[in-house]
């Protein structure tokens, strides 16, 4: 078996499952934990706050934008280009039509170019602040690095991949997701998935007095 | 690990329901919440992230309860906190955190600290960690009716002496009333202007109303403390006080975390839903103005309100002090930023009752003043008398020029008399 199956072959599937048994575990995990009672007579529906929260939280609201704009600029850039090359990137798209039968028009080579650039840019401005502001510097720890060194590890990979020159750099790139793939349910990156779950649960909580900060 | 530190986890854990647990997980590290708040806006030391003060707890989580946490325990990933480090979180559980709920406006998760802050002191105070003069005061509310030592005796002789002084009818403990006033002891002892004002109010509307010495303190230092167990017996008091006079309506004073405790959390605590209806006297008043019982002189000095964080952003009730002070305050300006946003007073949450932080509360008062003064009001207003000790507090430290006062004593100064 050459490397390139190997990574296409057994690694790919133990990763997915990890990925995805992880994944559920850990939100079937959360959710199956207790809700709190709460029999206080609402002033407004916390359904209503719940769903608020969670579109509200999209974008800095309250006055806070000047305070926060570097965070929120960068942080859009990064995950608009992300998702753009996840799910429109040629390689990808063949990729997910050869899993699921599905299919849908690609990026063109340059758009991909400038989508690479705009998650790059975003990613590497994030790391750069983790680093350099005070306050990341404080808070942040070896999950944080050890998430955004993966994620920047499975982009370049995938860059290198892009022209689709050899094996071997297509092998690279297979391995640096799995990589990602087998990280990510036990870190932070979960908050792809568990943010609804919190903005909800805050928003509902908030709405039911009458306001969602 | 010592014990203490073990039981404190175990309870923090065992809080920890589906609400708590994606807030503990979903935290992205990206320190905006710092921005939020005011400890770190006035002292910009990156401990006061608000992210950060509940570092030991998330990780007491993430090696206890969260999911794979036992593979992060087997894999020796996971460092629970120990008593040393748990004694030195006091200060940023406690001394740095009003729950004032700002943090929550600005962070991309809406991750609820202020209520995440109120599980961890649960867990300290049930352990003995905290502040002793804060603990002092809850136990004191426990023993004798309320934090300041305002026994059922001494409330009685307040009430006669405030109503001989300023010829005011204050009913107490009249055998039944359809709605129960209660007080904040803050009130009682350094503010009885705003006793008598919430009289001069509801008489003037004709309420039947009355105070009682079954019930009466409003200010719950058992929630600030983390004392679950003092919270009950506090909100026990005002529903056998309240079910005794078959109050249908429950008015909170001005105290903002009065209000949170028995609106908000009061049914749970008590394990059923509260007999009566809760409001604070702001929107007591805003419903009075409403129904056209409420006649007022026009007041025109320049004034601006401070929102209490428990009443506004926590509250849901930003509007009723807006709705009193619309047509009859002319010169009412808002500060920037103000409502739900407001920059909390520095003193709620409990800060107020803790010594050790007054330095840092007073800095806290630096952002209000400049607020105050860019507003060009020359009085502050609240509708919180923990607020008003905590402004006034600052206002005597720096000698500030601007007056601070009680949105309810205005009210009662500007009432047009039949
Ligand atoms: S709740 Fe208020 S005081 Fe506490 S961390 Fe958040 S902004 Fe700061
Ligand atoms: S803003 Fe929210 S996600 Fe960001 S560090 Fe603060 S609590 Fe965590």
């Amino acid at each position: 078996m050459s490397f390139l199956e190997f990574t296409e072959g057994p690694l790919w599937y133990v990763a997915l499952v990890v990925f995805s048994v992880g994944v559920a575990w850990n939100i079937i995990g959360i959710l199956a934990m207790r809700v709190r009672g709460d029999s206080a007579v609402p002033r407004k529906s916390p359904v209503a706050g719940g769903i608020k929260a969670i579109f509200l939280h999209m974008a800095p609201h309250g006055g806070f934008f000047s305070r926060t704009a570097y965070h929120v600029i960068v942080g859009y850039l990064f995950h608009l280009g992300l998702f753009a090359l996840l799910l429109f990137g040629s390689f990808h798209v063949a990729f997910i039509k050869e899993w699921t039968g599905l299919s849908w028009t690609p990026l063109p080579r340059w758009g991909f170019i400038i989508a690479s650039e705009v998650a790059f840019a975003g990613l590497i401005l994030m790391w750069i602040r983790r680093w350099t502001d005070p306050i990341t510097r404080q808070i942040s720890d070896r999950d944080d690095h050890i998430g955004t060194g993966l994620t920047m590890l499975a982009m370049l990979t995938g860059c290198f991949a892009l022209g689709e020159a050899s094996d071997g750099l297509r092998a690279v790139h297979m391995l640096s997701v799995e990589l990602l793939m087998l990280y990510f349910p036990f870190s932070r990156l979960m908050h792809a998935f568990t943010f609804i779950f919190s903005r909800y649960f805050m928003g509902a909580a908030y709405g039911k007095r009458g306001y969602v900060p | 690990m010592s014990n203490v530190a073990t039981q404190v986890i175990d309870h923090f854990v065992s809080q920890v329901g589906a609400q708590a647990a994606t807030w503990l997980q979903s935290c992205v590290h990206c320190g905006e919440c710092a921005e939020a708040c005011h400890f770190y806006e006035v002292t910009k030391d990156p401990r006061y992230t608000p992210a950060w003060k509940l570092e030991p707890f998330a990780r007491a989580y993430r090696a206890r309860k969260a999911p794979f946490a036992g593979v992060r325990r087997a894999l020796g990933l996971a460092k629970e906190p120990d008593e040393a480090e748990l004694n030195e979180w006091q200060e940023l559980i406690y001394d740095s955190c009003t729950m004032c709920g700002r943090c929550t406006m600005v962070c991309p998760m809406g991750i609820d600290i202020a209520s995440l802050v109120g599980l961890a002191r649960k867990s300290m105070a049930a352990n003995g960690i905290g502040p002793e003069d804060l603990f002092a005061v809850a136990e004191k509310s426990r023993e004798v009716g309320s934090p300041l030592g305002v026994t059922p005796e001494k409330m009685e002789e307040r009430i006669d002496w405030l109503s001989d002084e300023h010829e005011v009818d204050i009913p107490l403990n009249k055998e039944k009333a359809e709605v129960l006033l209660t007080i904040s002891s803050i009130e009682t002892m350094k503010y009885p202007q705003s006793i008598v004002a919430m009289a001069q109010v509801l008489n003037h509307a004709g309420i039947d109303w009355t105070f009682s010495t079954k019930g009466y303190e409003a200010t719950n230092f058992g929630v600030l403390s983390g004392k679950a167990d003092v919270a009950k017996v506090m909100i026990e008091r005002i529903v056998a006080a309240a079910e005794s006079v078959g109050a249908k309506t429950v008015i909170i004073p001005e105290c903002g975390h009065a209000y949170g405790a028995l609106r908000w959390t009061g049914a749970m605590m008590l394990g059923r839903p509260l007999p009566f209806e809760v409001f604070h006297i702001t929107e007591y008043l805003a419903m009075l103005k409403r129904d056209g019982k409420l006649k007022l002189k026009p007041m025109d000095d320049a004034i601006t309100y401070h929102d209490p964080c428990q009443i506004s952003r926590r509250g849901g009730a930003t509007e009723a002090a807006r709705e009193v002070l619309d047509g009859f305050a002319t010169g009412f300006r808002e500060m920037s930023p103000t409502g739900n946003a407001n920059w909390c007073c520095g003193g709620g949450g409990g800060v107020a009752a803790i010594q050790r932080a007054t330095p840092l509360r007073l800095k806290v008062f630096e952002i209000k003043m400049k607020q105050v003064e860019d507003s060009g009001a020359d009085i502050m207003v609240s509708a919180c008398a923990n607020c008003r000790q905590t402004l006034d507090g600052g206002k005597e430290h720096y000698k500030w020029d601007r007056e601070i006062g009680s949105l309810v004593e205005i009210v009662a100064d500007h009432l047009v008399k039949a």
